[in-house]
């Protein structure tokens, strides 16, 4: 039976064993993944940055869409834990030969590899690998479609924690593309998970999705509205490509509109921060002043990231071993028993 | 003369205003009495249908059968078998095969594997354009001879309007009767499930209502320019049944069906992302299938399968990357007594919406009086079935039931008097 994303990321017992995405997550493991990042970014800061945590263990970076930037900073946080990593360009390699999603999977997981870190392009490819393909890989989502990107969330909302001191009671606004963001819709999960008192999402109705609202948040069209009393501003990237599907007549209107200039900085509050998934299209979605100015987080967001990615991948693969250790007992105490009874089907 | 002796059933047909127990006695195919005993004859075999319905056998009017072309994903025997299981006597065969239904050959070859397996019969819809390309006119005259009782693009999309115009001119000339699916292929593009919240939490792209609904206006008006004898296939949209309903107030010809998947479910069987659920029309809103049970109960609109079978590696992907379709066949007869067991479907709303209004579509006469041919199908309402994947008729392995217990099975299946199946 196929269930709910949120559920399949957990053991029986509520801790993670794959990282999916920030929806249905409590606000005790959210917390747990902040506290525990908090704590790596001080080991970052020795000089010798690495931990044994993911010490013999086989980490995958399994990227079907290109992206230099988070396969780096996965890589680093696996080479921080002590895990030997494995980069793996998809995209030119196996699925160009034709071999499909699942059989190049199994190969990997033949290899024995403990921990997939997967980008997809399509919404649901993380999830789909963790139940239906390799439920004993520890598979951490680094972005499906427009769907999820949950470590991006969650250095986002370490982000805040850091510079704001807490998520609760905040108003933050995320400006854009919010139609194909992945990172939008994990951080308006977590957000309301760990108490953000607004979330207002600015855009073009043509980048608004439909019932958008329905996530808990509310539509701006306007920068003015939407940005007034903020404590935390986020920037999308804009994509080009967007112009040639009609949903924007050029980069020059959008940037009249939504790009954050320090005018429009001053409709949020005096101390607000502004962010940004990275990489920057400097003079389409922000200008250099703000991007570069004293409110910007944009390269803490980086540093954190690294310290996000170890915290889930520890958290992870210490549920996903949790549970393989007690199958392996459950199968120990079987051993003698004959199970005759016939599989659930599952519809 | 030997008679078929049904005793004890409770008949309903709904084109009669019928619901009573009672005996039908069957000769030569045909129905020769109900109720009392022919003078002259004798019994020749007789069946204790006590607590069994007898209905109408039921038509779909919108199958993929896979054959010829995908035989990996079922075959004309096995899914017309699956169809009887469900109760059908009749399944239209849409055009969307390898190759294409496009010319009489393909026809001839349906027929003679349908006759073959002996199971549900085959009626076959041609293509209303080559290829299904939606550019150049189909040999519908050629396709009519050969047997097709309509012709179909299946939801593949016409080229333009002007297509669209000239097939049903076409079509209108000689009387062929042309089934349309309503779905503007510029907005639908890319789509997966229906735009709406769902849509929007999961990250996958949707099918606005409009895309239905833009493409029904179209059709509507030129089925009026046209005079051409239309029906609207598997619509999923409230709107599309108020349209249709319009359409008719101002003496437009025009019937439809809905899928049953579509009476079921809403867009929140997505949730999970399970692969089952990519069905094309898409699942809609909770208000969409709310007006399409209306409208069936209303007696408005009828109900077709969309049966689509596939093997399991199509639909083990992620959800935009799976093969659309659900196979329903096996599970279509209890899937749709338990809507009935909620209250949200009438009985008769259900027998009437898969054999008379179907069958008025394909002006065929499948209600159960004197003199018709014996077309119709004995249910056991209260026997249970259990669905295993391995045990499934149709050849699909996509199918909702899988792994459930669910109320009411066919007892017999009978095709113009003559039992092919229970």
């Amino acid at each position: 039976m196929t269930t709910d994303p949120s559920q399949v990321q957990l053991t029986a017992d509520g801790r993670l064993k794959h990282f999916l995405t920030t929806e249905g997550l409590s606000r005790e493991l959210l917390t747990e993944i902040l506290d525990t990042a908090d704590s790596f970014i001080s080991t970052q800061e020795r000089d010798v940055k690495k931990v044994p945590l993911l010490r013999g263990k086989t980490v995958v970076n399994l990227f079907f869409e290109n992206s230099t930037r988070t396969r780096s900073t996965f890589e680093l946080a696996a080479k921080r834990l002590s895990a030997d990593i494995l980069n793996l360009d998809i995209a030119k390699s196996a699925t160009a030969k034709g071999e499909t999603l699942m059989d190049t999977l199994w190969n990997l997981e033949a290899m024995y590899s403990d921990m997939f870190v997967v980008r997809h392009a399509d919404s649901g490819a993380a999830h789909f690998i963790a139940e239906h393909v390799t439920p004993n890989v520890a598979i951490i989502n680094a972005g499906d479609g427009r769907h999820a990107h949950p470590t991006q969330a969650m250095l986002d909302m370490l982000t805040i924690r850091r510079h704001q001191g807490s998520i609760e009671g905040k108003i933050v606004a995320i400006v854009g593309d919010i139609l194909h963001s992945r990172v939008a819709r994990s951080q308006i999960h977590a957000l309301r998970t760990l108490g953000a008192a607004e979330i207002r999402v600015i855009g073009p109705g043509t980048l608004l999705p439909r019932d958008i609202e329905a996530l808990g948040c509310k539509a701006y069209y306007r920068m003015e509205d939407g940005l007034k009393d903020c404590d935390v501003i986020i920037m999308l990237r804009l994509q080009k490509e967007r112009m040639q599907n009609a949903l924007l007549p050029s980069e020059g209107e959008f940037f009249k509109l939504y790009g954050l200039t320090e005018e429009k900085l001053t409709y949020a509050k005096p101390d607000a921060i502004v962010m940004h998934p990275g990489p920057i299209n400097r003079g389409v979605e922000i200008e250099s002043n703000v991007a570069d100015g004293p409110q910007s987080v944009i390269l803490n967001q980086v540093s954190y990231g690294i310290a996000v990615r170890m915290a889930v991948m520890a958290m992870a693969m210490s549920g996903q071993q949790q549970e393989r250790n007690e199958l392996a007992e459950q199968n120990s105490e079987q051993s003698d028993v004959h199970n005759n009874e016939p599989g659930q089907e599952e519809a | 003369m030997r008679y078929l002796h049904i005793e004890n059933a409770r008949l309903i047909d709904p084109s009669q205003n019928l619901d009573q127990v009672t005996d039908v006695y069957v000769a030569e195919g045909r129905i020769h009495a109900i109720g009392h005993k022919p003078a002259s004859g004798g019994i020749e075999h007789s069946i204790d249908a006590s607590g069994l319905l007898l209905v109408p056998g039921l038509i779909d009017l919108g199958a993929h059968l896979a054959e010829p072309g995908f035989t990996h994903k079922g075959s004309i025997a096995s899914e017309t078998r699956a169809a009887c299981a469900s109760g059908f006597t009749h399944v239209c065969a849409l055009p969307d095969t390898k190759p294409v239904a496009d010319s009489p050959a393909v026809i001839q070859l349906i027929q003679e594997k349908a006759a073959k397996a002996g199971f549900a019969k085959v009626l076959p819809l041609g293509a209303l354009t080559q290829g299904l390309a939606g550019e150049q006119l189909a040999s519908m005259f050629s396709l009519r001879e050969a047997g097709c009782v309509a012709l179909s693009n299946a939801r593949a999309p016409f080229k333009d309007s002007y297509v669209l115009r000239r097939v049903m001119e076409y079509a209108a000339t000689y009387d062929i009767p042309v089934f349309l699916n309503p779905d503007d292929a510029a907005l639908s593009d890319g789509g997966c499930m229906h735009e709406g919240p769902t849509a929007t939490r999961l990250g996958l792209t949707g099918i606005p209502q409009t895309a239905e609904t833009i493409a029904l206006a179209q059709m509507l008006l030129l089925v009026e320019q046209t005079g051409v004898r239309a029906h609207i296939s598997q619509i999923s949209c409230a709107r599309s049944v108020r349209m249709l309903a319009q359409a008719r107030e101002q003496g437009i010809r025009v019937s439809a069906d809905t899928p049953l998947a579509n009476l079921i479910y809403t867009d929140e069987a997505v949730t999970g992302y399970n692969s089952q659920f990519n069905v094309q029309p898409p699942l809609r809103s909770e208000s969409d299938r709310q007006a399409l049970l209306a409208a069936v109960n209303a007696g408005e609109l009828a109900i077709s399968s969309n049966h689509r079978p596939h093997e399991v590696a199509a639909k083990k992907a992620p959800f935009a990357d799976a093969e659309p379709g659900m196979s329903i066949f096996d599970g279509f007869l209890p899937l749709a007594l338990q809507l009935v067991e909620r209250g949200e479907l009438e009985l008769s709303a259900f027998i009437r919406a898969t054999s008379a209004l179907p069958a008025q579509v394909l002006g065929q006469n499948q209600s159960l009086s004197e003199g018709n041919w014996f077309n119709a199908v004995l249910i056991n309402p209260d026997a249970e079935q259990s669905f295993r994947r391995s045990t499934l008729l149709s050849k699909g392995r996509n199918s909702p039931v899988a792994g459930k217990t669910l109320k009411g099975a066919v007892n017999a299946v009978f095709i113009d008097g003559r039992k092919v199946f229970g």
